[in-house]
C-alpha cells in the first residue's frame, strides 16, 4: 500500500519537475505566455482593488441611506428616546441617534453662521429627531421604505425625512458597478483560460509523437495529461505572481497622488493594496484558471491522439 | 497465448487487409509471420497491439478478448506486450536512457528499479555504457537493439516485431533476430513479421504465410521442433542474457 503511494507520489514528482524543466527551457516563450495571463488576472484584481479602497474611502457609502425623524414640536425628550431604544431592538436597523432640540440648535448655529441672529430667538423652532441608519443588508428600497412607514405610524413624528428616489438610483448604480465587475472578471477569466488552453494545444501538437510512443507503452490517459496539468497550474500560478507585482507596482505609483488629493480634503487616507488573503485568493484563482484551461485543452486534444504502427 | 478465430479487418478506406484469418499461437513460441508486401502482417500485429480492432472474428490474447476490452483497460494490456516496430519510434530528443525506461516509468516502477532494469536491458542488447547518448547518435542497428531494450524491460510475456529486420545489413539482422531468440528462449512468445525469406529460413521456427489476408500456409511441426529445443538449451545456452524476465 505504501509502496502504492509513494509510487504514485513519484510519478506526480516527476510530472511536476517535468513541467518545470519544459517551462525553464523555453523562457521567452514562457516568460510571454506569464505576462499575458499576469494582465488578464491583474485588471480584475486591480479593480476590485480600486473599490475596496473607493468603499474605504467613503465609509463604505454606509450613511448614503440615512434618513431623519422629526418629532413634533414639545414631544417630551423620555418619549423620543423611548422610540429610538425601540427601533435600536428592531433588524433591519443599523444604528439611531438621538438628537435633542438643544442639540440641534447648537449645530445649526455654528454650521449656519447666523449665531447672533438665532440667539434672538425666544423659543427653540427646531424639534428634537432622530437619525436612523438601515442595516447595510437592509438597505433597499423596499426596505428603508418600510422603516418610514414604521417610525411615520407613531402619533408623535412630524416627518420622515427620506429621499427614496435618491435610495433607488444609489441601488441601481452599485447593482450595475457590481454587475460590471463580474462581467471584466469572466470575460478575462474566460481570456485566461483561452490563453492556456491554446498554450497547451500547441504544447500538445508539439509532443505529438512522444505521445504517441507513451500511449504505445501502455501510457494511460491520466498520465499523459498530468504534466500538462501541472503546466497549465504553473503558468496560472505564475502569472498570479506577475499580476500581483503588476498590483503592488500601480499600488506604489498611486499612493502619493491619493494621499495628497486626501490631504486637500484634510484626510490621511493611503492606499491599501494587496494583503496576505487578497495575494492568496489571486494565486488560487490563477492556479485554478491555469489548471481548468490545462484540463479543457487535454480533454480535447489528447483523446484524438492514438497511437499508430 | 494468441488465437485468431475467423478474423477479418477493412480499413475505412475500403482496404480489406485480412479476410478470415484463424491461427492459435502456443506460450513460448516463436512464429514468424510472413508474405509480400499488403499480405496483412502488419494488420495482425496491429490487431494483437489493439491498435487497431478487428472488423469480424475474435482475438483472444493471454485469455482476455481483445474486442470486449473498454478502453480504460487499453494501456494496461499494451504494458503486458512488448512491440518492436521498424521504424523504432524513438524519442529522437531524449537520451536512450529515458527511451527504455519509458515503459517502467508508465508503469509507476520505483526509480532505484527502473535504474537497474535499464541498464540490465542495455546490456542485453550490446548497448550497455550509452545511456546518454541520444538516438540520433547511433546506427540504425544500435537504434533498432534500442527499440527491443524498450520492448522487453517490462518483461512482457509477448514479444511482437514487426519488420525488425527491415532496415539493417544482413549480418546485423542475423544479430538482432538472435537477441529475439534469446527472449524465447527464457520463455517469452515472440511473433515477428518479416518479408524475408532468408532470415526466416535460417531460423527455421514456425511460419505463417500470410496471402492477401488469408493463412495461406502455417508449418506448425517447425514450432514443435523449435519449441523443444528451446527449452533443453535453455540454461546453458544463456550466458549473456543478465535479466531474469520471469521475475
Amino acid at each position: 500500500m505504501s509502496g502504492a503511494i509513494s509510487s504514485y507520489g513519484t510519478r506526480h514528482l516527476q510530472a511536476l519537475f517535468g513541467a518545470l524543466g519544459r517551462l525553464s527551457r523555453a523562457p521567452l516563450a514562457t516568460l510571454l505566455t506569464l505576462l499575458v495571463i499576469g494582465v488578464a488576472l491583474a485588471l480584475p484584481a486591480g479593480l476590485a482593488l480600486v473599490v475596496n479602497n473607493l468603499r474605504l474611502a467613503t465609509g463604505d457609502l454606509s450613511n448614503a441611506v440615512d434618513f431623519s425623524v422629526h418629532f413634533k414640536l414639545g414631544t417630551p425628550i423620555e418619549r423620543v428616546e423611548q422610540i429610538a431604544k425601540n427601533a435600536r431592538e428592531r433588524p433591519g436597523i443599523s444604528s439611531v441617534k438621538v438628537t435633542t432640540a438643544e442639540q440641534a440648535l447648537a449645530e445649526f448655529k455654528e454650521a449656519s453662521g447666523f449665531g447672533d441672529a438665532l440667539t434672538a430667538l425666544k423659543d427653540n423652532p427646531l424639534p428634537h429627531h432622530l437619525t436612523v441608519r438601515p442595516a447595510q443588508d437592509a438597505s433597499g428600497p423596499a426596505e428603508v421604505e418600510s422603516l418610514r412607514r414604521y417610525f411615520a405610524a407613531f402619533p408623535e413624528v412630524e416627518i420622515v425625512q427620506l429621499d427614496l428616489d435618491w435610495v433607488r438610483r444609489l441601488h441601481s448604480l452599485l447593482d450595475v458597478l457590481k454587475r460590471a465587475l463580474w462581467v471584466i472578471m469572466a470575460v478575462l477569466g474566460l481570456g485566461v483560460l483561452a490563453v492556456i488552453g491554446n498554450t497547451i494545444r500547441l504544447e500538445i501538437q508539439h509532443r505529438r509523437a512522444e505521445i504517441e510512443v507513451t500511449k504505445l507503452v501502455g501510457g494511460s490517459n491520466a498520465f499523459v495529461r498530468r504534466p500538462f496539468l501541472y503546466t497549465g497550474l504553473f503558468y496560472g500560478l505564475g502569472g498570479a505572481g506577475l499580476a500581483a507585482l503588476i498590483l503592488l507596482g500601480g499600488m506604489a505609483y498611486l499612493d502619493p497622488s491619493v494621499r495628497e488629493l486626501s490631504a486637500q480634503y484634510g484626510g490621511s487616507y493611503r492606499m491599501v493594496g494587496l494583503n496576505t488573503e487578497g495575494a492568496g485568493i489571486l494565486a488560487g484563482v490563477g492556479a485554478a484558471l491555469g489548471w481548468l484551461g490545462a484540463l479543457i485543452s487535454t480533454g480535447r486534444h489528447l483523446r484524438r491522439i492514438e497511437p499508430r504502427a | 497465448m494468441i488465437v485468431f478465430e475467423n478474423v477479418a479487418k477493412r480499413y475505412p478506406n475500403g482496404r480489406e487487409a485480412l479476410a478470415g484469418v484463424s491461427f492459435n499461437i502456443q506460450p513460448g513460441e516463436f512464429v514468424f509471420l510472413t508474405g509480400r508486401s499488403g499480405a496483412g502482417k502488419s494488420s495482425v500485429l496491429k490487431l494483437i497491439a489493439l491498435l487497431e480492432r478487428p472488423t469480424r472474428g475474435t482475438v483472444t490474447v493471454g485469455g482476455q478478448n481483445t474486442g470486449k476490452l473498454r478502453s480504460g483497460r487499453i494501456p494496461a494490456y499494451r504494458r503486458a506486450i512488448g512491440v518492436v516496430f521498424q521504424d523504432h519510434k524513438l524519442l529522437l530528443d531524449r537520451p536512450i536512457y529515458d527511451n527504455v525506461a519509458l515503459p517502467l516509468v508508465v508503469a509507476g516502477t520505483p526509480l532505484r528499479e527502473i535504474d537497474r532494469r535499464v541498464r540490465a536491458a542495455l546490456d542485453q542488447v550490446g548497448l550497455l555504457g550509452r545511456e546518454r547518448s541520444a538516438p540520433t547518435e547511433l546506427s540504425v542497428g544500435e537504434q533498432q537493439r534500442v527499440g527491443i531494450a524498450r520492448a522487453v524491460i517490462s518483461k512482457p510475456q509477448l514479444l511482437i516485431a514487426d519488420e525488425p529486420t527491415g532496415n539493417l545489413d544482413p549480418g546485423l539482422a542475423i544479430e538482432v533476430m538472435k537477441v529475439f531468440k534469446r527472449f524465447q528462449e527464457v520463455g517469452v512468445t515472440v511473433v515477428i513479421a518479416s518479408h524475408d525469406p532468408h532470415l526466416v529460413e535460417q531460423f527455421g521456427q514456425r511460419e505463417i504465410v500470410l496471402d492477401s489476408g488469408r493463412v495461406a500456409a502455417d508449418n506448425l511441426h517447425a514450432s514443435a521442433a523449435s519449441r523443444m529445443t528451446a527449452v533443453a538449451p535453455k540454461l546453458a545456452d544463456l550466458p549473456n542474457i543478465n535479466i531474469d524476465l520471469r521475475t
